[in-house]
């Protein structure tokens, strides 16, 4: 079952969960399924159906904008991950 | 890639003396620590990031820094700010900053500018600079740093942390992408905390910090990979690190065009929040951005007292995050609603997708006082301008000015502040 890695910002929308195991044939089938299991997530992700543009996912080492956007298949062992906007440094 | 600095710069005995294991390695050798004697880096905040960075850039010999920053040392700095001390409680950072580096290495120059960097001094003070380092600590200044650095043709080294993660890439539109490449908006207004909001461990800017100082010396010196077109994820909690592509978005509205005409923007408006995390700004950029010429009203910790005392029935909403509560709390707190929480509730309300009643925000009574707190006064201003966005009643949402930190001050010095 594949993955998605949450980064802190968004664990606490996630009961603190660092890594989920999602279902589903392609990214938006597996972000569905993430935001289903845990509903709080989806207006940090989402802006209705649209991926907000601040946000960007990526399978293994690949950003989704650069391969099929939400219709990206993914495999079994595939690894997502939400790469969060964070501006900290002082 | 080639070295950045084409310059060598001429080094003294003491100071060949000094570099010594530098020297001895093939790949930096005397043609490199030349490099880095002529080379010159400008660190935008000297804070979490900006000490390790300032520490370890001196100590390489890094001939001339240039640092920005308006802030005075506070004690709350020493938990991660490692280039300052007890000593330095009260100075300007960028005067306890010089003292420290010139005992490290009395041959660095350094430049001072104790100023907010703006759109309008940006490329001034970035130009004579052969590397740019952001350390700062808002998406404003971020997005300035990028689009200066694209438009002066200037590596930006940047680093990014967050409670336990950091990020680390260069950013060289010349080479590569930029940071709009990666992020081509900011997130909206309250849906990413700070690092005074959200926390961070007091080692991670060093871990990230000393990683910039490296990639800074690669890109002078022509050595090694320089993370161009990367970006390495770093989480501490599990020892990962996890390197991804950056790949360079053709229509970047910024990389994507001639340089010559990238121009400088208000970023605070861009991103919707002020170019720091000081209370009072704060106030003014929501209340501009608004629209809204009434001030907030504000109330004292000590009025808030007296009223309470005598009795008065006042909604008292705590927008601090659970974490916070447990450190202290006031007494008569009424409701307990998390900023993040409480803005994205807002945002979800407006976008018309969830009706008010059936988010927290249905604890806030309309017809009531609600005086509003947080630690310092900052984000509850914040909320009480998103409550006001949403028809609240502008004369019935007080500010705590100081936030629970002026409760401390004024009223029970017996509290504990952090």
């Amino acid at each position: 079952m594949p993955a998605i890695r949450i980064p802190t910002p968004l664990r606490a929308y996630t009961g603190n969960q660092a890594q989920i195991s999602v279902h589903g044939a392609t990214i938006g089938d597996a972000l569905n399924d993430l935001t289903t299991q845990h509903p709080e997530l989806r207006p940090h992700l989402f802006n209705g159906a649209e991926l907000r543009s601040f946000v960007n996912i990526y399978i293994g080492e690949e950003d989704i904008r650069f391969l099929n956007g939400l219709e990206t298949e993914i495999e079994e062992d595939d690894a997502l991950r939400i790469i969060p906007s964070i501006a900290g440094g002082n | 890639m080639q070295p950045i600095v084409n310059q060598l710069g001429a080094l003294t005995n003491d100071e060949i003396h000094r570099y010594g294991r530098h020297l001895i390695m093939p790949e930096l050798g005397m043609d490199g620590q030349r490099r880095l004697k002529a080379s010159s880096i400008l660190l935008v905040g000297t804070g979490g990031l900006g000490s390790p960075l300032a520490l370890y850039l001196a100590a390489a010999g890094v001939g001339r820094l240039g640092l920005v920053d308006y802030d005075i040392v506070e004690e709350t700095n020493l938990q991660r700010q490692i280039i300052h001390g007890v000593s330095s409680i009260g100075k300007s950072k960028i005067e306890s900053a010089a003292q420290r580096i010139l005992d490290i290495n009395p041959n660095v120059q350094i430049d001072k500018y104790e100023v907010p960097l703006t759109s309008e001094n940006a490329l001034e003070i970035l130009e004579p600079y052969d590397v740019i380092i952001d350390g700062t600590d808002n998406f404003p200044t971020r997005y300035l740093v990028n689009d200066a650095c694209v438009r002066l043709g200037k590596p930006n080294v940047y680093g990014s942390i967050l409670r336990f993660e950091g990020q680390l890439s260069v950013f060289y539109a010349k080479e590569g992408p930029c940071y709009r490449c990666m992020f081509p908006e900011p997130p909206p207004p309250g849906l990413v905390p700070s690092c005074a909001e959200g926390g961070v461990l007091g080692v991670l800017p060093g871990t990230i910090g000393t990683m910039q100082a490296t990639e800074a010396i690669k890109l002078i010196t022509g050595i090694g990979d320089p993370m161009i077109g990367r970006m390495l994820l770093y989480d501490a909690l599990e020892v990962s690190f996890t390197t991804i592509k950056v790949r360079k978005n053709p229509t970047c509205p910024v990389c994507g065009i001639p340089a010559d005409q990238v121009e400088l923007i208000d970023y605070e408006q861009f991103c919707g929040v002020p170019a720091h995390d000081h209370s009072p700004a704060a106030v003014a950029v929501n209340g501009l951005q608004n629209g809204a010429d009434l001030p907030i009203p504000q109330i004292t910790a000590l009025e808030l007292k007296q009223r309470l005392d005598s009795g008065e029935d006042l909604f008292v909403l705590d927008v601090r995050n659970p974490e916070e509560w447990e450190i202290v709390s006031l007494e008569s707190t009424t409701a307990r609603i998390p900023k993040p929480r409480l803005m994205l509730a807002a945002q979800e309300v407006q976008a018309g997708r969830i009706k008010l009643a059936d988010t927290p925000l249905a604890e806030i009574p309309r017809d009531r006082e609600i005086i509003v707190y947080c630690r310092s006064g900052a984000r509850s201003s914040d909320v009480i301008n998103t409550l006001r966005d949403l028809g609240y009643d502008p004369h019935k949402l007080v500010n705590m000015a100081g936030g629970i930190l002026g409760w401390a001050r004024n009223v029970d010095r017996s509290m504990p502040v952090y």
